[in-house]
């Protein structure tokens, strides 16, 4: 049952990504100030809410695993993180192409830009941690991504107390003069971006936990001495 | 409540790739001492590990039985818990007095200073020795220290993970008489050592472990000799 | 004597049992804390090696940002803070190390001293190392960056508040921002002790987590310095809920992200 609803998932996200980049171009109509270039704010955005919502599940998974260390709840966590980090690293390009064309620079220290910045380290630090920390690294890693998930609203105002009077990200100005057409796309691709999310999460779940279940029972009749 | 008995259960641990224990079922009772024999890497130190409720095993259970009840791992059991490993757990800068009085403190014993003085001279550390900072001292003088804080707060639990090694003759001497005088008082008793001679007389209790199992186990009434030690020794671990 | 029940917090950690409960527990984080600070006196090696390492950092930077002769002067907010953490990183190091190197961490967690206290216990070491080195740091740098007095523009109007003439907003900031540092970066050392590649895991995994405390604590020396006594009342409060809720994750998590 739950095999079925992946597989229409994935469906429904190559079917999606198949009609958003053609509604992007075709149906959603020409930004007024910044033309052209503003519909990579379809990317964008979208990146960033896949962003946010991997540090959560990242964060939660965390706590959930260092409570009743099921592995299964270690390999979502790890598998967030990563997939997380993609994510974010693609909103930092987008976000730096838009910025380049916009304003003329390929990075600026605006309140959105610089918290992705920021939770994009933090994932990477978690990812290395992952790699690096040595036998229990999953350990350590969920409680650096459980300190991740509470620094992101700390972040956030952080960053907006810091850039103060900065630029105004676009979004801020452009999101309120979307029009109809404009929110409908963007709304669509926000849902692709999440199903594709998903849809990747799970596989990486699943291909981990087939890992993991070949792993525990070789070392349990290794455990129970069945096997040398 | 005092501890009764202390079982493990298919036992295991798992440390990333590397297997220290594979399945061991082992029950060591009060008033008696067991020996836990084993070449190096044999899982020795893991299990004592284990015991002292440090670390957390893959699979299987330790129990802590006191009459009928089990006792949880915790404040409460740590309380009755005392270990003598490599390491020393003494801090080099404080005296070997402040480095019990610290210990005291930490395990709430109402009479710190008078325990503190009664074990530094059954460990025979003069006052001016313990005086002085814990770096200070010799190797045999940082042993005999660490052996007065692992019995500082009357563990009836004790694991000893090779205690003699580095133990100069006077505490040697020391920690045999300890040994006996804990068994006569009804303590758990795991000594993990090679010194066949320190423990030949007392031990009445032989495990020897091999690539983490159990090779060989054999308990009576009477404690073992040097030399049957020694024949287990090489029968089941080489 | 009863047999007392241990009550699990969501991560296995020990909560307290009732007012008994709480007095021993603030003994033990006495203990343990009286026990870091008597050793560091002892061999005054961190905190020695700390004020060194900031005063050099103070210094880099100074030659770095030189204009025309002198050092310039917008930068000490960023100087300050940078040489804090820095400074703190290192001793969270050595602290921590040095309770690898004797493996005394272990007859710690042996004792029946709950988690949280050796928590505590270090956090509170280590907060006292850290602002023992700013209070030092401090004056160095608004005398070599020309900032203890107040500067006056060609008007006569007010340009800049001196260093120190607010020394309860300047107290507070030091002690929220050590606070805040010490607790993360307690959490985080004692995370990593057994890992390979600790020295330089540490500030990759605890800078990210400590900017939002390194914003606020930077803004609000700018913001002292130009006298904006509002803003820095809201940095510092900013400050307080940072550390408040880093103490609150850190007592909840560290238990069970130190057993093996």
């Amino acid at each position: 049952m739950k095999e079925k609803l992946i597989w229409v998932c994935a469906a429904l996200a190559v079917v999606l990504f198949a009609i958003t980049p053609t509604m992007i171009f075709t149906y959603a109509p020409m930004e007024k100030t910044l033309f052209f270039n503003q519909k990579i704010f379809y990317y964008h955005v979208p990146s960033g809410f896949v962003q946010f919502a991997s540090v959560f599940l990242c964060g939660i998974a965390s706590i959930i695993y260092l409570k009743n260390r099921q592995g299964k709840w270690d390999d979502l966590a790890a598998a967030s993180g990563s997939i997380g980090l993609v994510f974010s690293a693609m909103m930092l390009v987008t976000g730096s192409i838009w910025a380049r064309v916009a304003w003329g620079y390929w990075w600026v220290w605006d309140g959105r830009l610089t918290t992705a910045l920021l939770l994009t380290t933090v994932m990477a630090g978690y990812v290395l941690v992952r790699k690096f920390g040595g036998p229990s690294a999953e350990r350590l890693a969920a409680g650096l991504g459980i300190f991740a998930m509470a620094d992101v609203p700390l972040v956030y105002f952080s960053v907006r107390i810091w850039s103060g009077s900065g630029r105004q990200h676009p979004k801020t100005s452009a999101v309120p003069s979307l029009t109809g057409e404009m929110r409908l796309t963007f709304w669509l691709s926000v849902l692709t971006f999440m199903l594709f999310f998903a849809v990747l999460l799970v596989t990486r779940v699943q291909q981990a936990r087939t890992e993991r279940i070949l792993h525990e029972t070789r070392e349990a009749a290794l455990d129970g001495g069945l096997i040398e | 409540m005092r501890v009764e008995s202390l079982a493990v259960s298919k036992l295991a641990k798992r440390y990333g790739a590397s297997r220290a224990l594979a399945g061991v079922d082992l029950t060591m009772t009060a008033g008696r001492m067991c020996a836990l024999l084993g070449p190096n890497g044999a899982g020795k130190s893991t299990l004592l590990g284990i015991l002292s409720t440090l670390v957390r095993p893959t699979a299987g259970r330790v129990t802590f039985r006191a009459g009928d009840k089990e006792l949880e791992p915790g404040p409460a059991l740590r309380q009755k818990i005392g270990v003598l490993a490599h390491e020393s757990f003494v801090y080099g800068e404080l005296t070997g007095w402040e480095n019990l009085l610290f210990y005291a403190r930490l395990y709430h014993l109402e009479d710190g200073e008078a325990r503190a003085r009664q074990l530094l001279d059954r460990v025979g550390l003069e006052d001016r020795a313990a005086e002085r900072q814990a770096r200070t001292y010799s190797r045999g003088m940082t042993q005999r220290l660490a052996l007065a804080r692992a019995l500082l707060h009357d563990p009836e639990v004790l694991l000893l993970d090779e205690p003699f090694t580095g133990l100069d003759r006077t505490g040697a001497a020391a920690l045999a008489s300890t040994l006996a005088d804990s068994k006569a008082q009804g303590k758990v008793m795991v000594v993990v050592t090679h010194d066949f001679d320190a423990i030949a007389g007392v031990a009445d209790h032989v495990v020897v472990l091999r690539r983490g199992k159990i090779a060989f186990e054999t308990d009576r009434r009477d404690p073992f000799s040097r030399d049957e030690l020694e024949e287990m020794y090489h029968r089941h671990a080489e | 004597m009863q047999t007392p029940i241990d009550t699990a917090g969501p991560c296995g950690a020990e909560t307290a049992r009732g007012t008994p409960g709480a007095v021993s527990f603030w003994r033990e984080v006495a203990t343990l804390a009286w026990k870091d600070l008597r050793v560091e006196i002892r061999s005054r090696e961190i905190v020695y090696t700390m004020i060194f390492f900031a005063a050099m950092v103070v210094l880099v930077f100074s030659f770095a940002f030189i204009r025309q002769g002198k050092a310039v002067g917008e930068v000490v907010p960023g100087i300050l803070w940078v040489a804090v953490l820095f400074a703190g990183t290192l001793g969270l190091s050595r602290a921590f190390g040095r309770e690898r190197e004797s493996d005394t961490m272990r007859g710690l967690l042996l004792s029946p001293s709950s988690r949280t206290a050796i928590f505590m216990g270090k956090a509170i070491a280590i907060f006292l190392f850290v602002i023992t080195v700013a209070v030092i740091v401090v004056p160095m740098i608004g005398f070599l960056f020309g900032v203890l007095e107040p500067a006056y523009n060609a008007n006569g109007g007010l340009e800049r508040v001196g260093l120190f003439d607010h020394p309860e907003q300047l107290a507070l900031s030091l002690i929220l921002g050590s606070i805040g540092f010490a607790v993360v970066g307690s959490v985080f050392a004692a995370m990593l002790m057994r890992a390979k590649s600790r020295d330089v895991l540490l500030p990759v995994v605890l800078y990210p987590i400590l900017v939002p405390l390194l914003i606020a604590a930077t803004k609000s020396t700018f913001s002292l310095l130009e006298g904006d006594t509002a803003e820095v009342w809201f940095l510092l409060e900013f400050m307080a809920v940072y550390d408040a809720v880093f103490i609150v994750i850190g007592l909840w998590v560290f238990e069970s992200l130190v057993i093996e």
